[in-house]
């Protein structure tokens, strides 16, 4: 291996990729540009989907109940309820969601209450839609409401304490702190985002490279130089790694860039109590406001790293032996559900590091990354998943190196 | 100096099984001449070539290029050695000069002695006009001589031309033929291959008839017009295969 010819050769296609537009939009434009913009994307118009949902008030119809007046005044002054005209078509209204949901409150409800026990309310609702299930969360709230208060007063009535019956009650507290929440939620989805462009970085430069060369006849010039074999492939390899990398730290920077932007223009609109109400109110949906560990981030892209070189490595290998860019595509395009099914699994809550998963490939990864984000460092889990990872890679970039030596394969055609 | 002996190079093919492209092929060309291979398409003339520069490897039987082993020193054999085929093509998103410079660089010389040498080529080979813009834009003359200046570029013994006027026009034909020639005129080893008889009455000292990978006959034009008692090369070479049945079925294949 000569050292200055494999620089030569990873010059030269740096320059030659640079001036191809192609490349430049799988290697920057869309790590840079439109990852970011889709993932925030995505994710904002979800959250206003679902705000919008909870913010619209339920349209409820109440069936009977002429004989519970107390019932019905405390439904028709629940502001977050809707009621209308009782109609003999609630069903199909409810199927048209023009009704969210409809309630039966049986004949002599108040007085069967007073008496002891009554018929029990009947609501109706449309499963799995989710305003419908917003309007149901209300009314049960009500009737939950209602129940309580009739065993408040019954103890009263007797003179008995309210705790005979709640003796006690529960409360939960968030104890993790701000980073590891974000490291539990984002966690899973960073490792997976990284592992793909790793991956859709690689792909073009590793087919231009390959078959494209072929295919336009300059790799039988290449062999006609003195360099020896083993110098085209590691100056090539280095190329499609670049790529790989390129694209994973242009997405990583991009995506922090514009999550920090995102985060101020949040703070300048938002007074700071209105800031807390968001905060709470996120933490109702599931959590305070995520954010990422840097350690834990710069530890993902550390193990990254051989995976990277794995990847750059098995896409040259599969893509030098089609004949022409276009086969190559149908050769490299099916890998990425390979390499997708391991991350997302990764992604899965209850999936936990354990030696055995520290040696796959790729879930290994995932998993680990999603440690480290949430701020958990298993160093003997870390070694043995970084040593594999490279002892892998290097493998794969010994049979890219075998393959370029074979002459049906660099001759095919 | 090209000495070829015995030359064999098989192939593996799913369908057809072991395939016998160069059989036992073996002569020798001097420096200061040119060798034309003479042969029909599949004859075995590329891959003769392509086991003289070393881009395939011979599955039997040795040849030294310019003193070097193709085998033994596959390396010192390229970088004495200049290729030019029809099939080797451009990087198109680079300026001829980065082309040129590339493969100077590749053959291990210095920046100052390719910007030398370009300079020269370059006056030469009539380039200054387009030397510092893309390949991808050229004309197929253009390309030619940007592809000439390439193989030239670390002054090689030997030159090897595998079938260079394919598809080309009359005239940049020419210019190639008139290179060829300018090759031989500098001392240099030159081995051709073509399956077009005018070129070789033109071009070549000694001719090989190669037909099914053998080397059927071999000799100068005189040599060979006396050896089968016809003027035209074209019957020559009808004859020395065995007859026209013999060139179908060839073809066929």
């Amino acid at each position: 291996m000569n050292f200055s010819n494999v620089v030569t050769v990873y010059l030269k296609e740096l320059k030659d990729t640079l001036r191809d537009r192609r490349a430049l939009m799988s290697m920057v434009i869309i790590p840079t540009i439109v990852m970011p913009a889709l993932t925030f994307g995505v994710g904002k118009i979800a959250a206003s989907v679902v705000l919008k949902a909870r913010q619209e008030i339920p349209a409820v119809m109440v069936l009977g109940g002429e004989d519970s007046p107390g019932v019905m005044a405390g439904l028709r002054q629940d502001k977050k309820l809707r009621l209308v005209a009782t109609a003999t078509d609630w069903k199909e209204q409810i199927s048209d969601k023009k009704l969210r949901a409809a309630v039966r409150i049986p004949a002599g409800f108040e007085k069967g209450l007073k008496a002891g026990a009554a018929e029990p309310v009947i609501i109706y609702n449309y499963d799995g839609e989710l305003k419908s299930g917003f309007a149901v969360n209300e009314l049960e709230k009500y009737f939950r409401g209602l129940r309580d208060q009739t065993v408040t007063d019954r103890l009263t009535e007797r003179g008995l304490p309210a705790t005979l019956v709640r003796p006690f009650e529960t409360k939960r507290e968030n104890v993790a702190a701000p980073e590891k929440v974000g490291g539990n939620l984002l966690g899973g989805i960073v490792p997976y985002i990284i592992i793909i462009l790793c991956f859709t970085g690689a792909m073009y430069p590793a087919m231009d490279l390959t078959a494209g060369e072929k295919e336009r006849g300059t790799m039988e010039t290449l062999l006609c130089s003195p360099v020896a074999r083993v110098d085209l492939v590691l100056g090539k390899f280095l190329m499609v790694l670049t790529g790989s990398l390129s694209a994973m730290i242009l997405s990583l920077t991009s995506m922090t860039l514009s999550a920090a932007v995102a985060g101020m223009i949040f703070a300048a609109k938002t007074g700071p109590a209105q800031l807390a109400a968001a905060a709470s109110q996120a933490q109702g949906a599931g959590g305070t406001m995520p954010m990422i560990d840097p350690m834990g981030l710069l530890g993902v892209v550390a193990m990254v790293l051989p995976v990277a070189v794995l990847f750059s490595a098995l896409i040259f290998t599969v893509a030098l032996f089609a004949k022409s860019y276009k086969e190559a595509q149908s050769y490299v395009a099916p890998m990425i559900f390979i390499v997708i099914l391991p991350a997302v699994l990764g992604m899965l809550p209850g999936i936990d590091l354990n030696a055995r998963l520290a040696l796959v490939p790729i879930l290994n990864l995932s998993l680990v990354c999603k440690e480290m984000l949430s701020g958990v460092w298993h160093w003997n889990y870390i070694g043995i998943i970084f040593g594999s990872s490279c002892i892998y890679a290097g493998i794969a970039l010994a049979l890219a190196v075998r393959m370029f030596n074979r002459e049906d394969v660099i001759f095919r055609a | 100096m090209i000495e070829a002996h015995e030359l064999t190079k098989t192939f593996s093919d799913k369908k057809r099984g072991v395939i016998t492209a160069v059989d036992r092929v073996s002569f020798t060309c001097r420096p200061g001449q040119i060798y034309g291979l003479l042969g029909a398409n599949g004859a075995g003339k590329t891959t003769t070539l392509r086991l003289l520069a070393t881009l395939l490897k011979p599955t039997s039987g040795r040849a030294t290029v310019a003193g070097f082993d193709v085998a033994q020193a596959p390396e010192a054999v390229r970088s004495h050695v200049g290729f030019l085929a029809a099939s080797t093509a451009l990087y198109g998103r680079l300026t001829a000069r980065e082309m040129i410079t590339y493969f100077g660089r590749l053959n291990g010389m210095t920046d100052a002695a390719i910007k030398a040498r370009i300079k020269q080529l370059s006056a030469e080979l009539d380039m200054d006009e387009f030397l510092d813009r893309r390949c991808d834009k050229f004309s197929t003359g253009m390309k030619q001589k940007t592809s000439i200046a390439r193989t030239l570029i670390h002054d090689p013994a030997v030159m090897v031309f595998d079938e260079p006027t394919l598809g080309l026009d009359v005239m940049t034909a020419r210019a190639i033929v008139k290179f060829v020639r300018d090759c031989r005129d500098r001392g240099k080893t030159v081995i051709y291959s073509t399956h077009i008889m005018s070129e070789v009455e033109k071009l070549c000292d000694t001719v090989g008839i190669i037909h099914g990978g053998r080397l059927v006959t071999e000799g100068t034009l005189p040599v060979l017009r006396a050896r089968f008692g016809e003027q035209d090369m074209e019957e020559v070479f009808v004859k020395a295969v065995g007859g026209e049945a013999a060139v179908q079925a060839a073809l066929k294949n």
